[in-house]
């Protein structure tokens, strides 16, 4: 069955509206806010697809996925066989359909977007990989025959996972070390519950699992092994550095050691992966925020996310401090929106100078400056600058700071010989993502300073290709254990 | 999964643990440290490594009962287990011939304070310890220490055993009397390291801390350990734990360690009127990793 429609027709269909929780309700729990489309949604966005001759959207994706075909999979109602035309690409579908900044990749290139609402890929996408995780009928790739090669990969966030899957698929023995206890990355320590519930990064996970890749939690590379072990006695042929963001980045205001000043990095760990919002069922605390004031400093993605948890935590008063105004916020639309419709205060034109305490060290108030905007700078957005005697102070029982992340050294400082930038991140070849190092790759955040969740996922493909091109060129050792 | 293999009490609440980790015994070097979970609703803790034997895989922690999760580890026996170990993380103490060191045990500091003593003393330092506590029965591994040691001097608050008074009155005799004192490490309760610290810098006399600020991850991910040091934010668990005792802010370091008071205080009395169910998730744990050697290999 094709889409009888002509496209005139076509254009006629409005774009679907995502289903969520109600804000008044969400607020006070940690459920996912985005619903999903029904199916009768589903048929109807799939029906809105062009089907163009060169589609662009595929362009816009940074892992490639075939969307033109899954598309009219979904239209025809063959929603597995949409599922395993995208994990041809993809090895994620149920986060990326949740936390891609689609407006900016696919959809952004989607022709129906200039004159009508781009289609809604993401929506699609999520819409499959839910239909796929509940039928309990996951179509694997399939796995070509052994190597015997042996690839290490560091780190199990979303360019590692994607590079496992990739190498696993070429028949290369896979195991993805990870430093935390459970899987993940970012998808488990980072983003939120209410964004991307974890029994979907775990089931991803499983699915991983499925298709023959080892994961081993609990290894810290450069501390527990270094690179060069992974390469000598430990037995593997090649290695993928794929530790994504490092060392969180403060503001280097005076007071920022104050107890109730933390990283978003540390308050959303604490959240996602300890669950602190389950004290004292689970023993991990976090700064109770009931009936008090928080402040995220920053407008990103992870800002978002930080301050909606401060919400749910029963924050009451829950704001943004962001020194540019709202249309320079980096945070995707949707995330700006749902924060809105939570209550969210966003105090935009304001930056903090300094955090002040009472005398037990504790955080009480963070005294800000006005800021104006001037001519655009480096990132194309308006510079901020500061109004002079603009000063004031805003209470505050806890501040979460949001500014992103800096390299991470362990693997950097244990690894001889692998070059690195000024900033500390490692330098890797733009087409194949080799290191300094022969057989060292590098992917992901780790390499370009912190990126998206997709972006990460490319460079894992990326280097997946790079590094089984290598291991052609150089056939399996005689004394490799898996040999 | 990481097995106990020997389990005994040192002091009141202060227990030693063989751990089965054979790659980080293998791996260990004196001042680094591990976090452990010890179940699936557990927090994550650091404790510093008190030594290893890679012949039999197994590294030593030695662990006061404090809170929560301290008291629930010193519940556990030999042939139980515990979920999580990861490390060896952090810097090793800085070993070399300094020539004349002192190194200072507080508490339970003193089982952090005797691999670095021991690698002190193989280096060719002359190694003098100072062992203190506040009263006799708490003062633990004084044979340990005195073997790695060329004096050891023990002293207690109550003078129930050896010199009555703190270790600084020790030191300060030591710098009043010995002809120079090259270096002097200092690990204990932060009150002590603060006075240690207070004692030293008047002299000039390069002291080391081993700082032991809240952690989540141990990898510099999250920052919450940041102490000041020289005004300058630094993460314990990458650039340090330890650090020049001359520049460590120990108000904010202690202010900082004290921001979960309550949150400790509620857990701990939640535990102590009910250890079952804690204890049954450490069996359920135990069961779940027999069975599943995958999900945490």
């Amino acid at each position: 069955m094709t889409n009888s429609l002509p496209p005139k027709d076509r254009v006629k269909i409005p774009r679907q509206e995502m289903p969520t929780e109600p804000p008044e309700v969400r607020q006070h729990d940690f459920h996912e806010v985005n619903l999903g489309l029904t199916t009768i949604q589903a048929h109807a966005e799939a029906a809105r697809c062009l089907e163009c001759r060169n589609p662009q959207c595929v362009s816009g994706c940074p892992v490639g996925v075939k969307i033109k075909e899954f598309v009219a999979l979904v239209h025809d109602g063959d929603y597995l066989g949409a599922a395993a035309k995208i994990r041809e690409d993809n090895v994620l579908p149920a986060v990326t359909g949740r936390v891609c900044p689609q407006e900016d990749q696919c959809e952004g290139a989607c022709i129906l977007g200039t004159r009508f609402s781009a289609l809604g890929i993401g929506y699609l996408e999520r819409f499959v990989a839910d239909y796929e995780r509940t039928s309990g009928k996951i179509g694997l790739p399939k796995r070509a025959p052994s190597t015997g090669q042996r690839v290490a990969i560091i780190g199990s966030g979303p360019a590692g996972l994607s590079a496992a899957g990739d190498l696993v698929t070429k028949g290369h023995d896979v195991v993805v070390f990870e430093a935390l206890h459970e899987p993940g990355g970012v998808l488990i320590y980072g983003i939120p519950e209410f964004r991307l519930p974890k029994e979907i990064v775990r089931q991803e996970i499983d699915n991983l699992r499925a298709m023959g890749i080892s994961f081993e939690t609990n290894v810290v590379i450069g501390k527990t092994y270094t690179i060069d072990e992974l390469l000598g006695e430990e037995g593997f042929d090649a290695v993928f550095i794929a530790t994504g963001a490092g060392l969180p980045k403060f503001l280097g205001v005076p007071g920022e050691h104050l107890a109730g000043v933390y990283s978003a990095n540390e308050f959303l760990t604490r959240v996602n992966l300890m669950h602190a919002n389950q004290f004292p069922d689970y023993d991990e605390p976090v700064y109770d925020c009931r009936e008090r004031v928080v402040a995220v400093v920053g407008a990103g993605n992870t800002a978002m996310d930080a301050v909606r948890t401060a919400r749910r935590l029963g924050a009451s008063k829950a704001m943004l401090l962001y020194r540019r105004s709202e249309a320079e916020m980096p945070a995707r639309q949707e995330e700006i929106h749902h924060a809105r419709e939570e209550g969210i205060e966003f105090v935009t034109l304001t930056a903090p100078l300094e955090f002040l305490g009472d005398e037990k060290g504790r955080l009480r108030a963070a005294r800000c400056q006005r800021m104006e905007l001037g001519e655009p700078d480096a990132s194309g957005r308006r510079s901020p600058r500061p109004i002079p005697d603009s000063e004031y102070e805003i209470e505050l029982d806890m501040a979460i700071i949001a500014l992103g992340t800096g390299a991470n050294p362990l693997v950097q400082r244990a690894t001889p010989n692998l070059a690195t930038n000024e900033r500390g991140y490692i330098v890797a070849d733009a087409e194949t993502l080799e290191t300094s190092r022969p057989g060292v790759f590098a992917g992901g955040d780790i390499v370009t300073g912190g990126a998206t969740v997709i972006l990460a996922m490319g460079a894992g493909r990326q280097a997946a290709g790079a590094i089984d091109a290598y291991l052609k060129s150089h056939p399996p050792r005689q004394d490799s254990p898996a040999s | 999964m990481f097995e106990i293999i020997d389990a005994r009490w040192l002091a009141a609440d202060v227990k030693r643990f063989e751990i089965l980790a054979p790659r980080i015994a293998v791996k260990q070097q004196p001042g680094q440290f591990v976090i452990v979970r010890v179940h699936d609703h557990g927090e994550r803790i650091p404790l510093t490594i008190a030594g290893s034997d890679p012949t039999s895989g197994t590294i030593t922690l030695v662990v006061q009962g404090i809170g929560k999760t301290t008291r629930l580890l010193n519940s556990l026996e030999a042939g139980q287990a515990v979920l999580d170990v990861v490390g060896p993380l952090g810097n090793p103490s800085e070993i070399r011939k300094f020539g004349t060191v002192v190194v200072i045990g507080g508490g339970v500091g003193t089982a952090i304070a005797w691999p670095t003593a021991r690698a002190l003393h193989e280096a060719g330092n002359r190694v003098l310890s100072i062992l203190g506590a506040r009263t006799r029965s708490l003062i633990i591994l004084e044979d340990e220490l005195r073997a790695v040691s060329d004096t050891l001097f023990v002293t207690t608050d109550d003078g129930s055993y050896g010199q009555q008074g703190f270790v600084t009155t020790k030191l300060q005799e030591l710098i009043d009397t010995e002809e120079r004192l090259d270096h002097v490490l200092a690990i204990g309760p932060i009150p002590m390291m603060r006075s240690v610290a207070d004692v030293t810098r008047p002299h000039g006399i390069p002291t080391t801390v081993s700082l032991n600020s809240i952690m989540v991850d141990g990898t510099g991910m999250c920052g919450g350990c940041r102490v000041l040091v020289g005004n300058q934010a630094r993460f314990a668990c990458v650039d340090g734990p330890e650090f020049d005792a001359s520049e460590v802010d120990f108000d904010v370091l202690a202010q900082r360690n004290a921001m979960y008071r309550s949150a400790e205080q509620d857990a701990l009395k939640r535990f102590e009127q009910s250890p079952a169910r804690d204890l049954d998730r450490v069996e359920h744990a135990c069961q779940l990793a027999a069975r599943h050697p995958e999900v945490n290999p």
